[in-house]
């Protein structure tokens, strides 16, 4: 049972990162608009100027 | 590889209609702007699509069947010049150093997942220009550009080129509020949400008393812990609470956040007392839990619609810029010496806050007048329905004095500044105090007033009980005390409006009735007095019927006048030039001339034609047969010198008015203000029956006046309105109803914007706001019952943790839930036919466009 007490502050940890994450999350901006992220998933990115200069490169 | 790409794609829309433009869709007159075996409508369009073919952008197409926009090429090259004043320049941008400027434009055409990407990749357009982002529902594009290498008028007219021009108002220099609050709170929940899992977690054990196998310090650890995660809950997340509660306190209100505030004080000393003395770990799961669910239910509320502003004023309507006529100098010199410039090409546009009395300003068709001024050249023609509801435009001869907020209607005119924009007519009616106030409802007034009886009743159960176990048990008083306070912590209740009112809001939103926040809903179903404006609310501008009186119109004589109309700007003209528009193309017109306040004439295929009033017609010598005498305009034709017949414009009432104030003048008072003549007195009479006042010729101010003498009368007023002039009254009125035609367009400051067609639904939208208010109150009652299972296991001095960490969720969720559905089903009938308003306002953006 003492396992329990180094688990309870490795969990507290964890779920600490995950509550970061999510602060990060809310102050880059991401909450702000949740409408178009979704579109600009849906374009194709294969034509996009990065993927231009680097075949380019190659 | 580029290339190839660009020439596989462009096969694609032959679905197209053959003379159809490939970049914006809209009919061409010929096929004389071609490219790569693409039609296009005008020189403007073909620009664009060689821009992207050229940048290999051509996926712009594929995209989305109507991408394109259609580009309304202008001839000047200067024409965004003004933006790179230092003045202007500054309160655009949102940040600027020596290398980065990041600027933030509105741009009303973005409408589709194309519009997204092009707007995305403007850095291959044009070299300097960084990183761009869309905003879809905001329609806003964010742009990184190189300070030294990109003017802010490059990229003004680089997106302008592209049929992407951004709105430009004065309202843009004003700061724009950033919505750090709503990132605060999804922090804040973030924080709750935590703890409140976290902690629950812990407590496990200690809900069905297995922490005894792990021995005494296991309880005191995970008491400890979940201390830790509780306080910044209670000190963070729940501060907006712990503030409204002292203010409340101060005047000595008690509203909701009384005993929210006084329950969350009582769980967390309790529990703290408990953790300290190892009695047991205390509430601190359903402490968090609490303002987790309260914290959800604020940001359910806050819902907000990006596009819709209920708080603009005249500076959202007065554009950025203005064109100027150059050599001011002179002319400020000797004001009087009258000479006639002709409007020649010596102009420049400069940003408002450069223009001076006594400049010389050229004004467009379709542009407004920015400040009172002093007509000094052309035929003017001035329709001021939004600033005064007068229908018809008003003919202006020179040295006529123009108030601001007109729009020029025909050729362009000169005029003269004779106040500063900051003086003018409309904007000192608008600084005026009464224009000025706002309003001191108390929001969320249901939750409020049944609250004040809920804490007093709370108060007296909780001191009872610790009064009668003090006689009987006393170690068990204070924990009754404190037990009751916890169990009695509003959050059901505090959540029921939010929820409900949300939920119809939402629904409410999806058929084209944008509330300012949920809390009108309690207004508007209280509402027993609705005050109509005519021109624009009952009225459609320019949408009534076309009716042609006289013998039938051949289908050649109808090619004829639809030829001539396409050469006149005046509102007559175009709207009989829609109705009578047909599939083929127009003929030649020859020495077309127009009178303004008489007609046009023109020579159309070897015939004379003449379109105007009945008494220019007849000052011609033409015998008219015909004469309206109900009301609406006519325009009476003769063509070669014989009259032909009329057109019965109709000033149409929108579908389905008349029931709708029949409707509602079953149980309210209604009224009729209105700021044109009383032309139509006798039909709006009709529909509004013997006893509703009818005002007709209203400044703003007498409708300011009208609403607030009705209140005086303890009525709850709702205006509905759409122009400048009925701001005022809009604001005055308990609710505020201020009706579009398109929703991204201009509205003043109301709590309401309602799409034009809900007009005739008005009745429906108030039924629906009391059925809504009626949910609130049985959601009540549920949380209550509630309360009153837990205040009597509290009130006993038998609350376990487990307990409350049941009935507190229990009673949160099903509240919630019972609110959600509740008002969803409830709106059910209304969301269901205006699938076809839904349509139609899509449809108004798209022509606008």
């Amino acid at each position: 049972m003492i396992i329990i007490f180094l688990l309870i502050p490795l969990s507290i940890v964890v779920a600490a990162g995950f509550l970061l994450a999510f602060i990060w999350a809310v102050r880059s901006g991401q909450y702000d608009d949740t409408c178009t992220p979704a579109m600009r998933m849906l374009i194709e990115e294969k034509n996009s100027a990065g993927e231009i200069s680097k075949t380019k490169i190659k | 590889m580029t290339e190839t790409i660009a020439s596989t794609q462009i096969a694609a829309p032959s679905a197209r209609a053959k003379l159809a433009c490939f970049h914006c869709g809209t009919l061409c007159r010929d096929d004389s702007f071609q490219r790569e075996k693409k039609v296009f409508c005008c020189n403007g369009c073909k620009t664009v699509f060689e821009l992207l073919t050229e940048n290999g952008l051509t996926e712009f197409y594929q995209l989305s069947a109507t991408a394109g926009v259609r580009v309304n090429a202008s001839a000047q090259i200067d024409r965004f010049k003004f933006l790179d004043e230092p003045l202007v320049r500054e309160r655009l941008v949102d940040f600027t150093n020596a290398k980065l400027t990041r600027v933030t434009f509105l741009i009303p055409s973005i409408h589709c997942i194309a519009c997204v990407w092009l707007l995305e990749n403007l850095f291959r357009l044009q070299p300097g220009i960084g990183q761009s982002q869309v905003n879809f529902p905001r329609k806003e594009v964010a742009i990184a550009v190189e300070t030294e290498r990109v003017k802010l008028s490059d990229v003004v007219t680089l997106l302008a080129s592209l049929g992407y021009e951004p709105e430009l108002k004065l309202s843009s220099l004003d700061a724009k509020p950033r919505s750090q609050l709503a990132r605060r709170l999804w922090i804040q929940i973030g924080f709750a949400g935590f703890a409140f899992s976290n902690i629950m977690l812990f407590s496990i054990s200690d809900y069905f008393g297995l922490d005894s196998f792990a021995g005494g310090n296991f309880r005191k650890i995970t008491g400890v812990i979940s201390l830790l995660l509780a306080l910044p809950v209670v000190t963070f997340s729940a501060q907006d609470y712990w503030r409204a509660a002292w203010t409340s306190l101060k005047q000595r209100l008690l509203n909701i956040d009384v005993p929210i505030a006084a329950g969350v004080a009582a769980i967390f000393i309790q529990s703290c007392y408990e953790v300290f003395t190892s009695r047991g770990n205390g509430y601190f799961d359903s402490l968090c839990g609490l303002i987790f669910f309260l914290l959800c239910g604020k940001l359910f509320q806050q819902k907000t619609y990006d596009r819709l502003a209920f708080d603009r004023d005249y500076k959202s309507f007065f554009p950025l810029s203005v064109t100027r006529q150059t050599g001011r100098a002179d002319l400020r010199v000797s004001p009087d010496a009258r000479q006639r410039v002709p409007i020649s090409q010596i102009e420049e546009q400069v940003s408002l806050s450069q223009i001076f009395v006594g400049d010389r300003l050229i004004v467009r068709n379709g542009e407004l007048i920015p400040t009172d001024a002093r007509l000094v050249e052309g035929p003017a023609l001035i329709d001021y329905s939004f600033v005064t509801g007068e229908s018809e435009p008003v003919e202006k001869k020179l040295d006529d004095y123009l108030y601001a907020g007109g729009r020029q209607m025909g050729g362009a005119i000169v005029i003269e500044m004779v106040k500063a924009v900051s003086q003018s007519y409309l904007t000192s009616l608008w600084n005026q105090g009464a224009f000025q106030k706002k309003h001191k409802h108390d929001l969320n007034r249901l939750t409020n007033t049944y609250s004040q009886r809920f804490t007093k009743i709370i108060i007296v159960i909780a001191v009872g009980a610790a009064a009668y176990w003090a006689w009987a048990s006393p170690a068990i008083a204070l924990k009754a005390f404190t037990s009751v306070l916890i169990v009695a912590c509003p959050c059901a209740l505090a959540l029921a409006a939010p929820f409900a009112l949300g939920t119809a809001q939402r629904v409410l939103a999806r058929s084209g009735v944008f509330l300012k926040n949920p809390y009108i809903l309690e207004t508007l179903a209280d509402v027993d007095a609705v005050v109509f404006d005519k021109t624009g609310t009952l009225t459609a501008a320019g949408a009534g019927n076309v009716v042609w009186l006289g013998e039938v119109l051949t289908e050649t004589e109808e090619r004829w006048l639809y030829s001539m109309t396409r050469h006149s700007t005046h509102p007559l003209a175009v709207r009989i030039g829609e109705a009578i528009k047909r599939e083929h193309f127009p003929e030649t017109v020859r020495s077309f001339l127009e009178t303004a306040g008489c007609g046009m004439e023109a020579s159309v295929a070897g015939n004379e034609i003449w379109m105007g009033s009945v008494t220019w017609l007849q000052s011609r010598l033409v015998h008219v047969t015909e004469k309206i005498t109900n009301a609406g305009s006519g325009v009476y034709v003769a063509i070669g010198g014989k009259y032909r017949g009329c057109f019965e414009l109709a000033n149409a009432l929108r579908a389905n008015a008349e029931n709708v104030v029949g409707t509602l003048a079953l149980d309210c008072t209604v009224a009729l203000l209105s700021g044109d003549n009383e032309r139509e007195r006798e039909i709006f009479s009709k529909i509004f029956g013997g006893k509703a006042q009818l005002h007709f010729n209203q400044s703003p101010q007498n409708k300011l006046g009208f609403i607030r003498k009705l209140q005086q009368t303890n009525k709850i007023v709702m205006m509905v309105g759409d122009g400048l002039n009925d701001a005022g009254a809009l604001k005055q009125a308990d609710v505020g109803v201020a009706v579009v035609e398109n929703v991204s367009a201009f509205s003043p400051a109301s709590d309401v914007i309602l799409a034009a067609g809900m007009v005739a639904r008005l009745d429906e939208v108030r039924a629906f706001a009391r059925r809504s208010v009626r949910i609130v109150r049985t959601a009540f009652v549920i949380s209550a019952l509630y309360n009153l299972v837990g205040v009597g296991i509290a009130a006993s001095g038998r609350l376990a943790p487990v307990v409350c960490a049941i009935l507190m969720p229990l009673s949160s969720v099903s509240v919630v839930g019972f609110a959600c559905l509740a008002a969803k089903w409830s709106g059910r009938k209304l969301n269901r036919p205006p699938a076809v308003i839904g349509l139609k306002i899509s449809l108004v953006v798209a022509k606008k466009r």
